[in-house]
C-alpha cells in the first residue's frame, strides 16, 4: 500500500510544487494535492484560524482541512529559509505549529525543517529526513531528490521564459508563445500565493488577459536581474519574496515595455506593508507608469476590484496613447 | 550633531547616560502622545505596526527641537523592526528632513561591528571611554527595571492610591539626572529608599505575567499604561521582558551574567511552538508555561496590530490556555485603541481570575 501523502495548494505549493510531487512519487508515495480554493476552503480556514493571521494563512489552513481525511500524512515543511540570509515570513516558520495546535483530526504531519539560512548545502540533508517518511533506502532518496531538483530546474525555466506557475506544472511542450505586439503589458506585483489563487485574487490574472492584456509577474524575472535591482536598496532585505518582488518592480520602473504595475497585497501582510509602500515610493518619484495597489482580504468583493482594474486599464491605455504606443 | 533616538520605555535613560558620557549632544523626544501617534501614522503605510508609527512621530517632534541625527537598532529579521530605520529614513527625506542615520545593526560575530558604529557618533574617544560610556547607559537600564519591578510589587499593595507611582517618577528621575557613574550607586540606594518608604499593607493580590511583543511591553504609551491599570486592580504584575534583559541577550550576547534570559522561555515553549518564529513569538508561549508553572493566576498577552511573531503565537496560546485551564487574553493595540475599551477588558478579566482564584480556596 503507498503512503499517501497530502499537498495543500496554499502558500509555497506555488514555487515548488514540482520539486515535491516529483520527490515524494520517486520515493513511492501517493500524492494528492487539494483541489483550487473555493469559498467553502476559505470558509473552513477562517473557522480554525485566528482572526489576524493574514488571507493566505486562512486559506492554507482550509486546504489542510479538506485533505485531512483522505491522506496518512499531510505534507507542510517548515520552511525557515529557502535562501541564505534570508526569512520567508514569521507565518511560515510557525505555521506547522499553527496547524498541529488549531486542527482536529490530522493525519501525520511532515513539518521537517527546511532551512537554508546558513548554506545552501543543507537542503540535501533536510530533504533526506522528508525521504525517511517513505523510505529508508539511502541510494533511493539521493536519486529521487537529484530527479526533483532536475525536475524543478526544468519549471524554473520555464516560468523565467513567461509561463505562469501552474501552466509550467505540466505542460512542458507548450510554450507561452510571443507576445503580439499590439497588447500592452501589466505587471502585477505580489506573492505567489496570491496572485495565482484565481479565487484569492478575484482571478486577476485571468481577467486582465481576456481585457486584451499581457501579463508578466516577478517569478518572470531571472534571478539575477532581480538580483541587481535589489541590491540597490541601502541594506539587504531579508525576506526572500520581499527581495524577489522589489527587485522585479523596480525592474519594471526602468523598463519601457512595461505599461503599468499592480501590486497585490494581504490585508495586514506584515512585509508587504513594508515592501508595496517602497515600491510604491519608488513609481511615484520617477512618475512615469500608472500603479494600482490592491489589498485582498475574505470580505474582498468582486465588484469593487472590477472596477478598479477597469479604471487602473484605463489610465494603461491612455498612458499608452501618451507615449505613442 | 545631535543625536535623537526613539523612545521606548526608560530607553531614553540608557541611552542618554551613554551618549551624554561620551560628550554626544542628545535631543530626548517628547514623550509620546497622542499627537507622536496621529503625525507618525498619517505619514507611515497603514499596515506598519504601531511602533514604526510611533518611531516616526518620535522623529518628527524630535526634529522640532533641534535633532539632526538619529540613532536606531536594526535586526536581521524576519520581524519587520531589522527594515524599520531603513523605512523611516525615506519617508521622513520624502517629507523634507534632513536626518543623518546611524544603525546599530546586531552584532552577528562579534561585539566589535557594534563598537565600531557606535564610535562614529562618539568621534576621537578611546575603546575604554566608549565602553565605559556603554556600561554606564546599562547600569542605568538596570537599576530603572529595579524601580519598575518594586513599583509593580508595590501599586496592588500600596495604602493610599498612586503612591507607588509617584515615587517611581521621583525615583527614576533621581537615577536619570545621575552625571558620573561615580555617584550611581548613591542614586540607585537613594532611589531604592525612595520606593521602599511607600507605605503598604499585607494584601492578598492576584499575579499576571505579561508577555508579548517587546515594544508594546516596554512603552506605556502604547500599552495604555497596562501595568498601572492592573496594579490599581490589585494585581501584581511581573512582565517577561526587561531592557535591561533584552540588551543583554542581543547586544551582549549573554555576556553578562546573572540576569534573567530568553533562553529560559524559549525551551519552555514546547510542544506549542517549536521553532523560532521572528521577533518574541516563541518567547511569548515560553513565557506562558513559565507563569504557570510558577504558579501565576493569569497571563495577558500584548501586541500591535499586524505583528506576526505574535500573531502566530496568538494562534497556538488557545491550546495552551485549554490544557493548563490557565486563563489567557490578548490584547491588541493600534492608533484606534481606546482606554475605556482596554479597561473594560482588564476589569473582566481580573473579575474572573478572583472568581477562580475563590473558588479554589473553597475547594481546598
Amino acid at each position: 500500500m503507498p503512503i499517501k501523502i497530502g499537498i495543500p495548494r496554499s502558500l509555497l505549493f506555488y514555487k515548488y510544487y514540482p520539486l515535491w510531487k516529483t520527490f515524494l512519487e520517486e520515493l513511492g508515495a501517493e500524492v494528492t494535492i487539494s483541489g483550487h480554493t473555493t469559498k467553502a476552503i476559505l470558509q473552513n480556514g477562517l473557522k480554525l484560524s485566528v482572526d489576524e493571521a493574514c488571507l493566505p494563512v486562512k486559506v492554507a489552513f482550509g486546504h489542510v482541512a479538506a485533505l485531512r481525511d483522505r491522506v496518512d500524512y499531510i505534507f507542510i515543511p517548515r520552511l525557515v529559509s529557502v535562501s541564505p540570509r534570508e526569512y520567508i515570513c514569521p507565518k511560515f516558520l510557525g505555521f506547522p505549529d499553527m496547524v498541529r495546535q488549531c486542527v482536529h483530526g490530522l493525519p501525520g504531519v511532515i513539518d521537517t525543517n527546511i532551512n537554508l539560512y546558513r548554506r545552501e548545502k543543507d537542503m540535501f540533508r533536510q530533504y533526506y529526513k522528508i525521504g525517511e517518511f517513505i523510505s529508508k533506502n539511502p541510494l533511493k532518496i539521493a536519486a529521487a531528490y537529484r530527479r526533483a531538483m532536475a525536475e524543478m530546474s526544468g519549471f524554473n525555466q520555464r516560468v523565467e521564459e513567461g509561463m505562469l506557475p501552474e501552466e509550467a506544472f505540466s505542460a512542458p511542450e507548450k510554450t507561452r508563445g510571443e507576445n503580439p505586439g499590439f497588447r500592452p503589458t501589466v505587471a502585477v506585483v505580489g506573492h505567489p500565493y496570491n496572485i495565482y489563487d484565481s479565487f484569492i485574487s478575484i482571478n486577476l490574472i485571468k481577467r486582465l488577459g481576456e481585457s486584451g492584456i499581457n501579463v508578466v509577474t516577478a517569478d518572470n524575472v531571472p534571478e539575477q536581474v532581480v538580483n541587481s535591482y535589489a541590491a540597490t536598496l541601502n541594506k539587504r532585505l531579508f525576506w526572500t519574496l520581499g527581495r524577489r518582488m522589489i527587485g522585479a518592480a523596480y525592474h519594471f520602473i526602468d523598463n519601457p515595455s512595461i505599461m503599468g504595475i499592480i501590486h497585490v497585497a494581504s490585508f495586514a501582510c506584515g512585509p508587504d506593508s513594508m515592501t508595496g509602500d517602497m515600491i510604491e515610493r519608488k513609481v511615484r518619484h520617477k512618475g512615469n507608469i500608472p500603479f494600482l495597489n490592491l489589498v485582498l482580504d475574505e470580505h474582498t468583493g468582486e465588484a469593487g476590484i472590477v472596477t478598479r482594474i477597469e479604471a487602473f486599464l484605463d489610465m494603461v491605455n491612455m498612458h499608452g496613447t501618451a507615449v505613442g504606443i | 550633531m545631535k543625536v535623537t533616538f526613539p523612545h521606548m520605555g526608560n530607553l531614553w535613560i540608557c541611552l542618554n547616560a551613554m551618549l551624554q558620557y561620551l560628550g554626544v549632544e542628545t535631543v530626548v523626544p517628547p514623550p509620546s502622545t497622542k499627537r507622536t501617534l496621529n503625525l507618525g501614522s498619517k505619514h507611515s503605510p497603514e499596515f506598519a505596526c504601531m511602533p514604526l508609527k510611533l518611531n516616526l512621530g518620535n522623529f518628527m517632534e524630535a526634529s522640532e527641537m533641534g535633532a539632526d541625527t538619529i540613532l536606531m537598532a536594526g535586526g536581521c529579521g524576519p520581524c519587520r523592526f531589522g527594515y524599520y530605520a531603513q523605512l523611516e529614513h525615506e519617508i521622513l527625506n520624502d517629507l523634507g528632513y534632513n536626518y543623518r542615520l546611524v544603525v546599530m545593526e546586531p552584532p552577528e560575530k562579534s561585539i566589535r561591528e557594534l563598537l565600531s558604529r557606535i564610535r562614529y557618533i562618539t568621534g576621537n574617544r578611546s575603546w575604554l571611554e566608549v565602553i565605559r560610556g556603554i556600561r554606564f547607559g546599562f547600569r542605568k537600564s538596570r537599576a530603572a527595571d529595579d524601580l519598575e519591578i518594586m513599583a509593580m510589587k508595590l501599586r496592588p499593595r500600596e495604602k493610599s492610591t498612586g503612591q507607588a507611582d509617584i515615587a517611581l517618577t521621583e525615583a527614576l528621575k533621581l537615577i536619570a539626572e545621575t552625571q558620573r557613574p561615580e555617584q550611581l550607586l548613591t542614586s540607585y540606594n537613594s532611589s531604592m529608599e525612595i520606593m521602599k518608604s511607600v507605605p503598604t499593607e499585607n494584601r492578598p493580590v492576584l499575579k499576571v505575567g505579561l508577555v508579548g511583543e517587546i515594544y508594546t511591553m516596554l512603552e506605556p504609551f502604547a500599552n495604555m499604561d497596562i501595568e498601572k491599570k492592573l496594579g490599581r486592580l490589585g494585581v501584581e504584575v511581573d512582565r517577561s521582558i526587561y531592557l535591561s534583559e533584552w540588551v543583554n541577550d542581543h547586544l551582549f550576547m549573554g555576556l553578562i551574567k546573572g540576569l534573567r534570559s530568553s533562553h529560559i522561555y524559549k525551551k519552555h515553549s514546547a510542544p506549542y511552538l517549536m521553532h523560532f518564529v521572528g521577533g518574541h513569538g516563541q518567547e511569548t508561549l515560553g513565557g506562558a508555561v513559565y507563569y504557570n508553572n510558577s504558579g501565576y493566576d493569569g497571563v495577558i498577552q500584548i501586541l500591535p496590530f499586524t505583528c506576526m511573531p505574535e500573531i502566530v503565537a496568538q494562534s497556538v496560546l488557545p491550546r495552551f490556555s485549554q490544557d493548563t485551564g490557565m486563563p489567557v487574553m490578548t490584547l491588541i493595540v493600534d492608533e484606534q485603541s481606546g482606554e475605556a475599551g482596554l479597561m473594560t477588558r482588564l476589569e473582566a478579566f481580573v473579575d474572573l481570575l478572583a472568581e477562580k482564584r475563590d473558588r479554589k480556596k473553597e475547594l481546598a
